[in-house]
C-alpha cells in the first residue's frame, strides 16, 4: 500500500481531521491508489522548469492606502457559532 | 407570440417578448417557478428556493423595463451555483459545514446581476465544495440528468445545468475548477463557458483551489451564454486576480462565415484510452461540419495531456487543503457543540462531522502533499508540470484559433457507477482541467445523442481571453449543425 493507516492517521491529524477506526483502511486504499497513480508524474523531466502558481501573469494589486469601510461587528458576527460581548466565543485554549 | 410556454423561452426570446411588451417579468417568473413546482422533484437541481424575492425583483424588472430602462438580463429568471455568495439567501455549498451559513455580503457577480435587473429563482445544487464530477457529493440530495433520471448530471455545477436543461431557469451561473461547468453542460445538453482565469471576478465565490477556479454561465445556447458572460465579466479590484482589461461586445462578432477559422485537434486527446466511440463520432461528425464551412482543421499536440490529471490532483487538493482551513467552527458555518473540552478538539470535531467523505479524501491529500518531506516530490513537481501544460497550449495557439475536443469521455454515467473509486471518477475530468492548469478559456456546446439519447458536448478552448473566438466557433457551429433538437423527455410528476 502506497500509505500506511498510521500516515493517513498522522495527516488527518495535522489536517485536524479525525478518521473513524473502519474507515482508517478505506480511506488508506483510496488515497494510496491516486498517490500511485500521481507517481506517474516523476517520469517527466522537470529540469529547469519553472513551476507555474498563477496561470495569467498579472502584477501586484495595490490599492490606494486610503481608509474604506469593512463589515460592522455585529454584522461579522451574525453566523458565529457562539459570541458574547463583540467577540467570538471558542472552548478554553490556556491550561 | 409563439405558443411556447414562458419557461421554455431562450434569454434572447424573453428579452425580446419583455421588451415587445407581449409579457411581464411578473408573468415570466411565475411560469419558471410554476416549472419548477412540477418537474423539480424528480430532478432535484436545487437547494434552496427564492419565490419570495423572486417575484419582488420581477415586479421591480416590470418598472424598469416601463420606463424603457431595462438591460439583456432585466426580468430574466436565473439560478446560481450555491457557492456565490448571497446576503439574502443560504450559500450552503452543498455541505453540512455552511448548511445554515448566509453570507454577510453579495459575491460580485451578483452585485452585477442584481443591477442588471435578473430575477435569482434559487440557488443550484453541486458537489460539496465543487469537489466532484457528478454532483453525487452534495451532502442534501442527488441532482439528476433531466434526459435520464437514472444518471448524473455531471459537476460539480449539476445542479446549475440541469435547471438550465429542464427550463426551470432560463440561464445560470456555475464555477470550473476543472472541468466543473464544461462537463455537467456537456452531460446535460446545454452551453456552458469557463472563462479565462480573471475575467470574471472570484470575489464572493466560495473557494475550492484559487488558482483554478473561474465563475462562468450555463445557457440554453451560445447567445445567451454570451449575454450572460458579458454580464458578469470586468475588473473587480476586490479580487486581486482580476485582470483589468475590456469586455469584448461578443455577440456582435457573432456570423456564420468561419471561413479563416483555423481549429487544432490534439491527437493526445482522440487517443485517449477510455473514449466512448460514440462520443468520438460525435466530435468527428463535429470536425467535418467545421471542414465543411470553410474552417481549416489541423492536427495538433499537447503532449503532456497525460500527465494533467496527476498534475491537477495534486495542485487542486493543495489548495483546497489550504482553502478549507478556515472552516473552524469559530467564526461562521457548523460547529460541534458537545466538543467543549480544549480548542483542537473542537476543530477537529467540528471538520470531522461538517465535512464529507470526499472533501475529506482531498484536504488529507493535499495536505499530505504539502507536508514536510513530500513538498518538493509532489506539490513542486506538480506546479512544474503546469508549466509544461501552459506551454503547451502557448504553443499550440501559434498554430490554431481554437482547440477542439470531446468535453468527457463518455456521456453521462449512471448515479452510483464510480461514487467508491475516486480515480476513476478524477479520470473522468482528463479533457477539462488542462484548460484551468492553463487558465484558458473553454467551452462545452452540445454536438450530438448517444444511440440511448444522451447528450455529447463538444469542448472549444482558446487562448487568453479569447473568449470572442470560441463563443464565435461555438454559435457558428449551433447555427450549421442544429444539433439542438427537442428537449428532454422530462414529464411533470404533478
Amino acid at each position: 500500500m502506497k500509505i500506511s493507516t498510521d500516515e493517513v492517521r498522522h495527516v488527518a491529524d495535522l489536517a485536524r481531521l479525525k478518521i473513524d477506526a473502519g474507515d482508517l483502511e478505506r480511506f488508506a486504499g483510496q488515497l494510496g491508489v491516486v498517490l500511485e497513480y500521481i507517481e506517474s508524474l516523476k517520469s517527466v523531466d522537470t529540469e529547469g522548469i519553472v513551476p507555474t502558481a498563477h496561470a495569467v501573469f498579472t502584477n501586484n494589486a495595490f490599492r490606494e492606502d486610503e481608509e474604506q469601510g469593512s463589515l460592522e461587528r455585529d454584522h461579522a458576527l451574525v453566523g458565529a457559532p457562539e459570541s458574547e460581548d463583540g467577540f467570538f466565543v471558542v472552548p478554553k485554549i490556556i491550561e | 407570440m409563439s405558443d411556447k410556454p414562458l419557461f421554455a423561452l431562450s434569454i434572447h426570446e424573453a428579452r425580446q417578448q419583455l421588451d415587445d411588451g407581449n409579457i411581464s417579468a411578473a408573468q415570466l417568473t411565475e411560469s419558471v417557478l410554476e416549472r419548477i413546482g412540477e418537474v423539480e422533484p424528480a430532478v432535484n437541481a436545487y437547494i434552496t428556493l427564492c419565490p419570495d424575492s423572486a417575484r419582488r425583483q420581477a415586479e421591480a424588472a416590470d418598472r424598469a423595463i416601463a420606463e424603457k430602462k431595462a438591460g439583456p438580463l432585466t426580468g430574466i429568471p436565473l439560478a446560481v451555483k450555491d457557492l456565490i455568495c448571497t446576503r439574502e439567501h443560504p450559500t450552503t455549498c452543498a455541505s453540512r459545514m455552511l448548511a445554515d451559513f448566509i453570507p454577510p455580503y453579495d459575491a460580485t457577480v451578483m452585485e452585477k446581476l442584481n443591477q442588471a435587473g435578473a430575477v435569482l429563482v434559487g440557488k443550484t445544487n453541486m458537489d460539496e465544495f465543487a469537489m466532484g464530477s457528478s454532483t453525487e457529493n452534495s451532502a442534501f440530495k442527488i441532482t439528476k440528468n433531466p434526459w435520464n433520471t437514472n444518471r448524473i448530471p455531471g459537476g460539480s455545477s449539476g445542479g446549475s445545468a440541469a435547471a438550465v436543461a429542464a427550463d426551470m431557469c432560463l440561464g445560470s451561473l456555475g464555477s470550473d475548477t476543472g472541468g466543473s461547468i464544461r462537463q455537467p453542460a456537456s452531460h446535460c445538453g446545454v452551453v456552458g463557458v469557463k472563462p479565462t482565469y480573471g475575467r470574471v471576478s472570484r470575489y464572493g465565490l466560495v473557494a475550492f483551489a484559487s488558482s483554478l477556479d473561474q465563475i462562468g454561465p450555463i445557457a440554453g445556447n451560445v447567445e445567451d451564454a454570451a449575454i450572460l458572460l458579458e454580464a458578469i465579466a470586468g475588473y473587480d479590484p476586490r479580487d486581486s486576480t482580476s485582470i483589468d482589461r475590456p469586455v469584448p461586445a461578443y455577440r456582435e462578432a457573432f456570423a456564420d462565415d468561419i471561413t479563416g477559422l483555423t481549429i487544432g485537434i490534439p491527437r493526445e486527446y482522440m487517443e485517449t484510452e477510455g473514449l466512448d466511440p460514440e462520443v468520438a463520432d460525435a466530435v468527428n461528425r463535429a470536425v467535418e461540419i467545421f471542414r465543411s464551412a470553410g474552417a481549416a482543421c489541423i492536427d495538433i499536440s499537447l503532449p503532456h495531456t497525460h500527465h494533467a490529471v496527476a498534475a491537477y490532483y495534486l495542485v487542486a487538493p493543495a489548495e483546497a487543503s489550504s482553502n478549507l482551513a478556515r472552516y473552524d467552527g469559530v467564526k461562521y458555518g457548523f460547529r460541534d457543540a458537545s466538543a467543549k473540552n480544549d480548542l483542537k478538539e473542537m476543530y477537529t470535531e467540528t471538520r470531522s462531522k461538517g465535512f464529507g467523505a470526499e472533501v475529506r479524501r482531498r484536504i488529507l491529500l493535499g495536505t499530505y502533499a504539502l507536508s514536510s518531506g513530500y513538498y518538493d516530490a509532489y506539490y513542486k513537481k506538480a506546479s512544474q508540470v503546469r508549466t509544461l501544460i501552459r506551454q503547451d497550449f502557448a504553443g499550440a495557439f501559434e498554430r490554431c484559433d481554437v482547440i477542439l475536443s470531446p468535453v468527457a469521455p463518455t456521456a453521462a454515467f449512471p448515479i452510483g457507477e464510480k461514487a467508491d473509486d475516486p480515480l476513476q471518477m478524477y479520470l473522468s475530468d482528463i479533457f477539462t482541467l488542462s484548460a484551468n492548469m492553463a487558465g484558458v478559456p473553454g467551452l462545452s456546446v452540445p454536438c450530438g445523442f448517444t444511440a440511448s439519447g444522451l447528450p455529447v458536448g463538444l469542448q472549444l478552448t482558446g487562448n487568453h481571453f479569447a473568449e470572442g473566438a470560441i463563443l464565435h466557433a461555438a454559435w457558428a457551429f449551433e447555427q450549421i449543425a442544429d444539433v439542438r433538437a427537442g428537449k428532454p423527455p422530462l414529464q411533470p410528476t404533478t
